[in-house]
């Protein structure tokens, strides 16, 4: 039997700034987006701002309503990810198979470890509060679903064993939406069968659950029952990325096609160095807008050959956005997102035969590695540096490897 | 109350890299630091922050110093004696 721990730090973001500042324990704390950019939303509490009700995502000025004595704080992006990547070295020393979840959670496989998934999580916790000055939870389980379940459970600062004996009781009370990867509206769905814990769906009859979710209804079957048997990934090992994607609110609404032009130019630059980073190359190429009015559309082609040059995306984000977007709507928010995707040792390069190609992967692949060393600003696209409606390209250009794309695309935490 | 008090060391590195604390100057005054017992990544709980603690002998007294990620040097310092 495999023995899998979830290491969760506790408000990750808000902890960070308490080691900081020692004076802001046991206060309402809030780290939120720069209001003045139109990112003014919560980004993650302390304890204390939880129990005033704040919540992850909700305005500035819902939360200093339910909290008027509210600390809100900038975020400091450097400082989580070099916490991040120092619990993770902890995590090291006790196994190579550490598969992260966002900057804040892991699981680790430490099976036949000859401390014991139980003193494992002690250790961890008493070193991340030494060490670090943070808090974890940590769920020990046979697999990773019920390890997630665990650390969840009890917080902050505390080990949860969730074992073949006690599951039953534990984790099949739990409302359905507990489980990972259900959303509210599968948790509709499945409530209009009468499912509505996870023992629900444990006992269900699983051609009921089939009819009703297809494939997934197969896996939350089997995520119930602790049937999981999806693996732990070896530290370096690449997770099964489906797609990479960016996008950003500019501090303005975007009414003119230049201005959506040289935004979806930033995002295609990153998504395309990142998916060089990752030795991956994608098919279907999509854009999506959001206007002011907060209506949001999304358009998608597939190219016959896979890409991960920012010449290619931005040729053809520029076409879906021509066809899907009038200018009589300012945009709010606009992104770029890459599927379909393949790694590069699959490429035969009687695939790519386009030598004028070459020569942009040269240049692009040059101004990876200038970025690299001199930070994302060191080089620009011209058509991008126009100063009237300046854009932050360190903002749009997260230049975050794989731990943290996992959070930016579609697997988002609340942290 | 406690704060940070960032101040200037006198250290060696030695081939491995690895960094010895030899004095501090503290309100102008420096010390000799006697022996270095122990160092170890921690947070300082006291005045926050997070670094390198060595645990360090200053005559008869025994204190921690702090190195910090921005290679700063700094000791927890009670505000009261300010």
């Amino acid at each position: 039997m495999r023995t899998i721990l979830h290491s969760d730090c506790n408000n990750f973001y808000a902890s960070v700034e308490c080691v900081y500042d020692p004076a802001l324990r046991g206060k309402p704390v809030a780290v939120c987006g720069d209001p003045s950019a139109r990112h003014g939303i919560i980004l993650a509490k302390s304890d204390a701002a939880k129990r005033c009700g704040i919540k992850t995502g909700e305005a500035i000025w819902e939360a200093r309503q339910k909290c008027p004595d509210l600390i809100l704080l900038a975020p400091h992006g450097e400082q989580y990810i070099r916490f991040s990547k120092m619990i993770r070295r902890i995590y090291s020393e006790y196994t190579d198979r550490i598969e992260p979840f966002g900057l804040d959670e892991s699981w680790l496989d430490v099976t036949n470890h000859p401390l014991g998934g139980v003193e494992i999580a002690s250790r961890l916790r008493k070193r991340a509060k030494e060490e670090l000055g943070l808090t974890v939870s940590v769920g020990v389980s046979f697999n990773k679903v019920f390890a997630k379940l665990g650390s969840d459970m009890h917080k902050p600062d505390a080990t949860t064993v969730i074992s073949p004996e006690n599951f039953r009781d534990k984790i099949w009370p739990l409302p359905a939406g507990e489980l990972l990867f259900i959303g509210r509206s599968t948790v509709k769905r499945l409530s209009h069968y009468g499912i509505r814990t996870i023992g629900d769906i444990a006992c269900a009859n699983p051609n009921t659950l089939h009819a009703c979710l297809g494939k997934n209804g197969d896996m939350l079957y089997a995520y119930a029952n602790g049937l999981d048997v999806d693996p732990v990934m070896r530290a370096g090992e690449s997770s099964d990325v489906k797609s990479v994607s960016n996008s950003t609110t500019p501090p303005f609404d975007v009414d003119n096609e230049t201005d959506a032009r040289r935004i979806l130019y930033l995002l295609s630059d990153s998504v395309a160095s990142r998916l060089r980073e990752q030795q991956l190359y994608g098919r279907t190429i999509s854009l999506w807008v959001r206007s002011a009015d907060l209506h949001s559309c999304e358009r998608q082609v597939s190219i016959p050959t896979p890409t991960n040059l920012s010449k290619v995306i931005t040729r053809h984000i520029f076409s879906l956005l021509q066809a899907s977007w009038d200018m009589r709507s300012p945009l709010r928010s606009l992104g770029v997102r890459v599927s379909d995707l393949s790694l590069a040792q699959q490429q035969s390069p009687i695939l790519s035969p386009d030598p004028p190609l070459h020569r942009y992967e040269k240049a692009e692949c040059a101004m990876d590695a200038i970025r690299r060393r001199f930070g994302v600003s060191a080089i620009q696209r011209g058509c991008t540096m126009q100063q009237q409606r300046p854009l932050q390209i360190e903002d749009i250009h997260h230049n975050f490897s794989g731990a943290n794309m996992s959070a930016i695309h579609g697997r988002g935490e609340g942290i | 109350m406690t704060v940070r008090t960032y101040v200037q060391v006198i250290a060696t590195f030695n081939k491995e890299g690895v960094i010895t604390p030899h004095a501090l100057t503290f309100h102008g005054k420096q010390y000799i630091i006697d022996r270095v017992l122990d160092r170890r990544a921690a947070a300082a709980s006291k005045a926050g922050g997070q670094g390198i603690r060595y645990t360090v002998r200053i005559g008869e007294k025994q204190t921690y110093i702090f190195l910090d990620e921005k290679q700063r040097w700094f000791v927890e310092e009670k505000d009261s004696v300010r």
